[in-house]
């Protein structure tokens, strides 16, 4: 067990420290969080800096521990985060590095990288959320194309989004559900494409209904084998679930001793029973953070994506955060209802944790049966 | 950075299961709780082991290794419900002679209370007027120190870090613990059939279990990250987590097992109850929460 890093990692530290003290005033201010377009422009702008700075590969070429002090030390200094180039960066991009071919990491993998050109995920169905093998949405191979048509949701970015990763049924009559998905890159301003935008609680619209009509997308787009997309999948969805929020635990540490700074200025630090509440979240992000060291490191050793271990993380993690909402509504008071402080939409957009990405529930389901070797069963 | 276990501490690991299951199984746990007395032979085999001197320095006969060592040591200890005054006999290895070696056993008085007192051959700290409880655990007897006496910071080992590492060491014992109420229960989930599967496949159950294994690894991995950073607050934080995960394992264990975890007879009881007496020993919830909070 070492938790220390090497000389060389924390020169990496020491400079990517520097270069955010000297670069994050002079940043423009937050778009309105409810203006998509300011936001991907905002969020490409910070990704292009950290292009420019020779910081924006961290995502798949660093070492995972170079990855963590990355996230590490731009949650802590308050950066921007990764926001409409999450996919890109944190789904599309590692599986297109893992699975895809050199022409495809060539074409794919440096625009995400420079913040030109922002992903979304067509994974969710109406028909088909927690029990994604279920989706619909049908490619028909006609030459050098699939012909695709169907409808997906829950699409985050959409209304933004340059390209979207998408699942696909290629094979109806697979003997399995499982078996007959394909992984596409499909650009969103092909014909066929309608992306409606749906509003979150929150008043926002963050994610969208896309409808696919007779859409053609190349069969070069396709990563992986044709019905091989669930292994694909499977891969993404590892990455989501064990690295996609590791700096949001930070972030959450950073809020934390925030929110005690709050609580001992206004004076409901005195309060002993919220005071200890405090101090057990304190004590869960430090061991999440503990644990993503330990994922990481796994990772590292066995060369592949994180495994089930990241739905444990996952579960925690997004309870944990939900109940920092709650513990700050309690040190806020009144101010709490108030939609212009960024804790109450930080708290709304809160709720939504232990549903995307997989339900608490299903998370549930995947430790007992993967790692703990329960039977399946309803 | 790499917070994997090396190989040679999972050899420890291993090699302390391996012991421990020998010399301490399933029938001389249940032998143990019928007639509950200290064995002092097991205690001296503890001894030879270099179960007390492990972080002792080699020039000074002991095994030389540290703390992330000793606490892989003591999840072994805690999963196999090993009994007696184990960490105060390690902590005071070095200082107090025989105690390295398992032929003196060592108590103290830690949060009013003190585990094992009648076996003790030495008692750190301020044990006047003890009187005895009905221990709630039947393989802990513990007396009580009247008034506030015995509380918080005093005794001989509270001195340096002993205290904390009393503390991370017990919370070391709650993992192993917890991970074998895990165990335990998905064993049994798996085997015991109703309406017509495994009671392991329906969803309620499952739940309970993948719950477990949260908790567990929660604190597994802040257990040994503080064995690792020995910060005064993670290790704080590893006891208040390490406490959670073997109540709340316990508790859930004896749940999936049904009646039967009701039931003299499953061992579950007595993990519940040695995690109970655990976690009022050094650190308990409030102070723990406490002191995580001061670091804010």
């Amino acid at each position: 067990m070492d938790l220390s890093c090497t000389d060389e990692e924390e020169a990496y530290r020491a400079g990517l420290r520097e270069w955010l003290a000297a670069t994050l005033p002079g940043l423009p201010e937050r778009p309105d969080p409810l203006d998509w377009p300011g936001r991907r422009a905002y969020d490409c702008g910070w990704q292009r800096r950290l292009y420019d700075a020779g910081y924006a590969d961290v995502h798949w070429d660093a070492s995972p521990t170079q990855r963590l002090i990355f996230l590490e030390e731009t949650e802590l200094a308050g950066a921007p985060y990764v926001g409409a180039n999450f996919v890109g960066l944190l789904h599309a991009g590692p599986t297109v590095a893992a699975e895809g071919t050199p022409e495809q990491r060539a074409r794919w993998l440096p625009p995400v990288l420079r913040g030109d050109e922002v992903w979304c995920q067509g994974f969710s169905e109406p028909g088909a959320g927690s029990d994604l093998a279920s989706l619909r949405t049908r490619a028909v191979r006609d030459g050098d194309e699939y012909v695709i048509s169907g409808q997906k949701i829950w699409t985050s970015h959409a209304e933004v989004a340059d390209w979207c990763e998408l699942l696909v049924r290629t094979d109806p009559g697979a003997a399995s559900k499982h078996k007959g998905i394909t992984w596409l890159a499909m650009p969103m301003d092909a014909p066929g494409i309608t992306v409606r935008p749906l509003r979150t609680l929150a008043g926002s619209t963050e994610f969208a209904e896309v409808f696919l009509d007779e859409v053609r997308v190349p069969v070069g787009n396709r990563v992986g084998e044709e019905n091989d997309g669930w292994r694909v999948t499977m891969v993404t969805l590892s990455f989501e679930r064990g690295t996609a929020f590791v700096g949001e635990v930070v972030a959450c540490r950073r809020l934390l001793g925030e929110l005690a700074r709050t609580a001992r200025k206004n004076g409901t630090w005195d309060d002993p029973v919220l005071r200890r509440r405090l101090g057990r979240l304190s004590a869960e992000f430090r061991a999440l953070w503990r644990i993503v060291q330990a994922n990481v490191s796994e990772a590292q050793a066995t060369g592949g994506a994180p495994g089930a271990g990241g739905s444990v993380f996952k579960l925690h993690y997004s309870h944990a955060r939900q109940e920092l909402y709650e513990a700050a509504a309690a040190v806020l008071g009144p101010e709490a209802l108030d939609l212009g402080r960024d804790w109450t939409l930080d708290r709304l957009s809160s709720l939504s944790y232990t549903i995307a990405a997989g339900t608490s529930q299903i998370q549930r389901n995947i430790v007992a049966e993967r790692i703990l070797g329960l039977p399946k069963g309803r | 950075m790499d917070f994997r276990l090396t190989e040679d501490q999972r050899a420890l690991s291993r090699g302390v299961r391996d012991l421990l299951e020998g010399r301490f199984d399933r029938e001389a746990l249940r032998a143990a709780v019928d007639a509950p007395a200290l064995d002092r032979e097991l205690w001296r085999e503890l001894g030879d082991a270099g179960f007390f001197a492990l972080r002792l320095p080699e020039e000074d006969g002991g095994v030389g290794l540290g703390l992330p060592e000793a606490v892989l040591v003591f999840e072994e200890a805690g999963r196999a419900l090993l009994p007696g005054p184990l960490v105060a006999t390690h902590l005071a290895a070095g200082s107090v002679p025989g105690a390295a070696e398992g032929t003196v056993v060592v108590t103290e008085a830690d949060e009013g209370l003190v585990p094992w007192l009648d076996e003790a051959d030495v008692v750190i700290g301020d044990a006047g007027g003890a009187v005895p409880m009905r221990s709630v655990d039947p393989l802990t007897p513990l007396h009580r120190v009247p008034g506030e006496r015995g509380h918080g910071e005093g005794g001989l080992l509270a001195g340096g870090d002993g205290r904390l590492v009393a503390a991370l060491l017990l919370a070391a014992e709650q993992v192993g613990s917890a991970g074998w109420a895990t165990e335990a229960a998905v064993g049994y989930a798996r085997e015991r059939e109703q309406f017509g599967q495994p009671i392991g496949a329906f969803q309620a159950v499952k739940h309970l279990c993948a719950g477990m294994l949260v908790r567990t690894e929660l604190a597994r991995a802040a257990v040994r990250a503080a064995s690792v950073t020995a910060d005064p607050v993670e290790i704080a934080g590893a006891k208040l987590l390490a406490d959670t995960a073997a109540v709340g394992n316990a508790r859930d264990c004896l749940q999936v097992l049904g009646g039967m975890g009701f039931t003299w007879e499953a061992d579950v009881h007595l993990h519940l109850k040695r995690a109970w007496v655990r976690a009022e020993l050094r650190l308990p919830a409030a102070r723990a929460e406490e002191a995580v909070a001061a670091g804010l």
